[in-house]
């Protein structure tokens, strides 16, 4: 399995095996059998391994020897798939017996940038049926950038009958009908998070079809359906779930109804605001609600999101837990740094920030002045424009890192940006483990010098001794990559677009980062002699990304002869006649122990070919998929039996 | 140097002062940079990017996936973007009231959400609309001025029609609009 620094909270360790091999007295004494010293060890073992909640160490564990793996595999309750396609479901189910947490990401992260064709792949279903059999007793589910239908909801509701919970990020293919039967379906279920995914709207009255009893809802999280819920419902739902502390709601829920949602839910701890303004515009004289009662009541409120479609002057509602907030998320709100100030002021306490640049640098400054505990910011782009205007600079930047002493995470949009910013956030904070800036005019520079970003983010990798995932932007020669191959020794994602002049970029980052799992670039001019210089490195990657690159057919076919343990999947977008291109559209790439996968788009088998090591007779074999309206994907790997 | 040529891909900043030997329109790098268009959305039609080839210099073409904001966020940002800009507020008059109200339009979705706001904010009831009868029965009837000038039954022409149409709204009292259903 492999290792993965964004974990899921998928909460508690192992469990013993029940179904342990010892053999113990519980009757009378002449039944006792002295168990093999086999057995011995396993009871050992696994009482031990208990103790093992880390995949990584459990991991070390299993590589000791065939005991030590076996007992392993069979204590292991939590899974952490990384990339669904890089092992099959029932090796899996096979291995490990009891399993009761799963995680299992599938779409490589440019596929939210439409850079994937629709039904490129990752779809649940083959994951569900094996689990189906194998793993009846599973409680919780976490599915990344999955594919899953309505019929896979369905059949998981019923496959699954004590699931706990179910969270989905990014996923997309199902709708409100799905969600019905889940609601319905999945009695025991205390977490329902969907997040950032795209859930189609089946006019299904979901919110209904929970059970009428009390129910045991912790957390309930909605903010991305895009589709009108029934209110009433939702209000009945939260009256008796007296145990939700998490609740975030869509942009249909108005400033009028979320008010009498939160004062039947005074012990919310999360709450995602919903649209933050009211339904209708309020008549003069009339009464408004008071909001800030509202707020004052929930005494443990830490985490607040939505504003989604926020009349800037109910955010003085929100003062009375300002001062509790460890997170905050205005990241949907466009606000300007005059309405965002006297809410700001009073978030000592914040550790997360979500903002939109509409704030501008002053907004900022605010922050760097009040959030002396900031841990991680994150500045979103109200315009996602190349030539916008862009509010925020290296002025919001600089304040940020002189004020925000202890920030670990940052992202950070912008039109211009300067080197000495960059550099002086290195110096400033050195606990920075995530550093993704993106100056979103291609190849822009130094706007005040005219230099290359090479330096600020040579700084970045340099000082900043902590750093496992950066995204570089702006101006870069080759010499920002020899950076970060002599510095980065800790760099687990990087992420490149319009950058470096030579393969030799590419060659200082394979040749130099040791621990690179995930590397995504795209549009930079890398080719094949760069790609071939990462052989020693691509099986302990989980993959590699290269789109619009200068990589060839004949490099990727020979990566693939070379290294039979990749899938190798290459992309080329349909062309005119007269357009040619020596180079392919998109390089994915990733280590799989069972090879390539059958369920790419469209897929259509040409008699002369057969599924690789079974009965090709050719050195190598071209698995060929063939046409979807613009792209055509083939699949290379060498032909070896298994 | 690598940095001339990093350069020559940011047109829009140095393309103007370039001096150059040789006709204008004619660079090598404008043919680099149309390359780099044809790689932007694969929907974009083929005809469009023949003619950015042609034309000197191109204009930066929006990259696919460029910058790197999820659709999800791209999406919401994109509708309360174009909804702030443009919001329609027109006036509301009510026959025996004492001052008008304004409400912007572009906050409705269909005319059910429209007529029960106006009841609530005019304590009125308007009743149901039928195409041959208009609000025959009620109380008061619905009426607006459209772009012409004339007055109109609300209800009469689809919905995103009516928003762009309508001046202003008038809340007539049902006997004097007996004659607009009528006919």
């Amino acid at each position: 399995m492999s290792e993965d620094e964004e974990l899921p909270d998928l909460g508690g360790g192992s469990t013993r095996s029940s179904n342990s091999t010892a053999v113990s007295g519980g009757g009378g004494d002449h039944n006792y059998v002295s168990p093999s010293p086999d057995q011995v060890l396993e009871n050992v073992l696994e009482n031990v391994l208990c103790f093992l909640t880390s995949r990584r160490d459990r991991n070390a564990a299993s590589l000791v020897c065939k005991s030590w793996y076996r007992a392993e595999a069979l204590t292991r309750s939590e899974l952490f798939i990384g990339n669904c396609y890089s092992v099959s479901p029932r090796r899996v189910t096979n291995r490990f017996r009891l399993v009761k947490a799963i995680a299992i990401k599938g779409k490589p992260r440019f596929s939210d940038f439409s850079l994937l064709p629709p039904d490129w792949g990752a779809h649940f279903g083959p994951w569900l049926s094996a689990m189906s059999r194998s793993y009846r007793a599973l409680e919780k589910l976490y599915l990344k950038r999955m594919s899953v239908t309505d019929d896979d909801l369905s059949f998981a509701a019923q496959s699954f009958p004590i699931l706990k919970e179910l969270v989905m990020v990014c996923c997309e293919g199902f709708g409100t009908g799905g969600l019905a039967i889940v609601a319905s379906g999945c009695r025991e279920i205390r977490v329902l998070e969907l997040m950032d995914s795209d859930v189609g709207d089946d006019e299904a009255d979901w919110i209904s079809c929970f059970p009428d009893n009390v129910t045991c809802l912790e957390s309930f999280v909605f903010d991305c359906v895009e589709a009108p819920i029934n209110f009433e419902a939702l209000e009945r739902l939260v009256a008796r779930s007296p145990s939700l502390k998490k609740l975030r709601l869509n942009c249909y829920i108005s400033i009028g109804q979320l008010y009498r949602l939160m004062i039947r839910a005074p012990q919310l701890t999360h709450l995602g605001t919903g649209s933050f303004s009211p339904l209708e515009i309020v008549a003069q004289g009339e009464q408004e609600l008071n909001y800030f009662s509202a707020f004052a009541a929930c005494k443990s409120l830490i985490c607040l999101s939505g504003f989604r479609e926020i009349i800037p002057d109910y955010l003085s509602a929100i003062y009375p837990v300002c001062g509790n907030l460890t997170s905050l998320n205005l990241s949907y709100a466009n606000i300007n740094a005059e309405q965002l100030k006297p809410v700001i002021c009073l978030c000592h306490k914040l550790q997360t920030f979500w903002v939109l640049d509409s704030v501008s640098d002053e907004g900022l400054q605010a922050v760097s002045a009040a959030c002396k505990d900031l841990r991680e910011l994150r500045v979103f782009p109200v315009q996602a424009l190349e030539d916008a205007e862009g509010p925020v600079s290296e002025v919001g930047l600089l304040a940020i890192s002189e004020g925000c002493r202890k920030l670990q995470s940052i992202l950070y949009f912008c039109q211009r940006m300067t080197n000495a910013a960059v550099v002086a956030m290195s110096k400033n904070c050195l606990d920075l483990v995530v550093f993704r800036l993106c100056i979103m005019g291609r190849h822009r520079p130094d706007h005040i010098t005219g230099e290359p970003m090479d330096e600020g983010f040579g700084a970045i990798v340099k000082n900043c001794k902590k750093l496992t995932r950066l995204a570089v932007s702006g101006l870069l020669t080759d010499r920002a990559f020899s950076y970060i191959g002599q510095y980065g020794k800790l760099l687990r994602t990087l992420s490149v677009a319009f950058a470096g002049n030579t393969d030799l970029g590419l060659k200082y980052l394979l040749e130099g980062c040791p621990k690179l799992q995930k590397l995504e670039i795209r549009d930079s001019p890398f080719g094949d002699s760069a790609l071939f210089a990462g052989l020693h490195h691509y099986y302990n990657m989980r993959f590699l990304w290269m789109s619009s690159c200068k990589v060839t057919r004949q490099g990727c076919e020979e990566i693939a002869r070379q290294l039979p343990g990749l899938v190798v999947e290459v992309i080329t977008r349909d062309r005119e006649e007269n357009e040619t291109s020596e180079y392919v559209d998109t390089l994915y790439m990733y280590r799989s122990l069972d090879g390539p996968r059958a369920d790419a788009p469209r897929l259509m088998v040409r008699p002369s070919l057969m599924i690789c090591g079974k009965h090709c007779t050719s050195t190598e074999c071209r698995f060929s998929i063939a046409r979807s309206l613009d792209f055509t994907l083939s699949v290379w790997v060498p032909c070896i039996s298994r | 140097m690598e940095r001339s040529l990093a350069y020559e891909n940011d047109l829009s900043n140095l393309e103007a002062t370039e001096l150059r030997l040789g006709l204008p329109g004619t660079d090598e790098s404008e043919k680099q940079s149309s390359r780099n268009n044809k790689r932007s959305s694969a929907e974009m039609d083929n005809s469009c990017e023949k003619d950015e080839q042609e034309c000197a210099p191109a204009p930066k073409a929006q990259v696919v996936g460029w910058p790197p904001v999820r659709s999800y966020r791209k999406n919401v940002l994109h509708q309360k973007n174009e909804s702030e800009l443009s919001g329609m507020f027109v006036k509301v008059s009510m026959d025996g009231a004492p001052y008008l109200r304004k409400i912007d339009l572009k906050v409705y979705k269909n005319y059910q959400d429209l007529l029960k706001v106006l009841e609530n904010m005019f304590k009125c009831s308007i009743g149901v609309y039928s195409e041959r009868e208009g609000y025959n029965g009620s109380e008061f009837a619905p009426t607006y001025e459209d772009k012409d000038g004339d007055w109109m039954l609300v209800g009469d022409v689809p919905w995103d029609m009516f928003i762009t149409s309508c001046k202003r709204l008038r809340i007539m009292k049902g006997s004097e609009a007996k004659g607009l259903g009528c006919l």
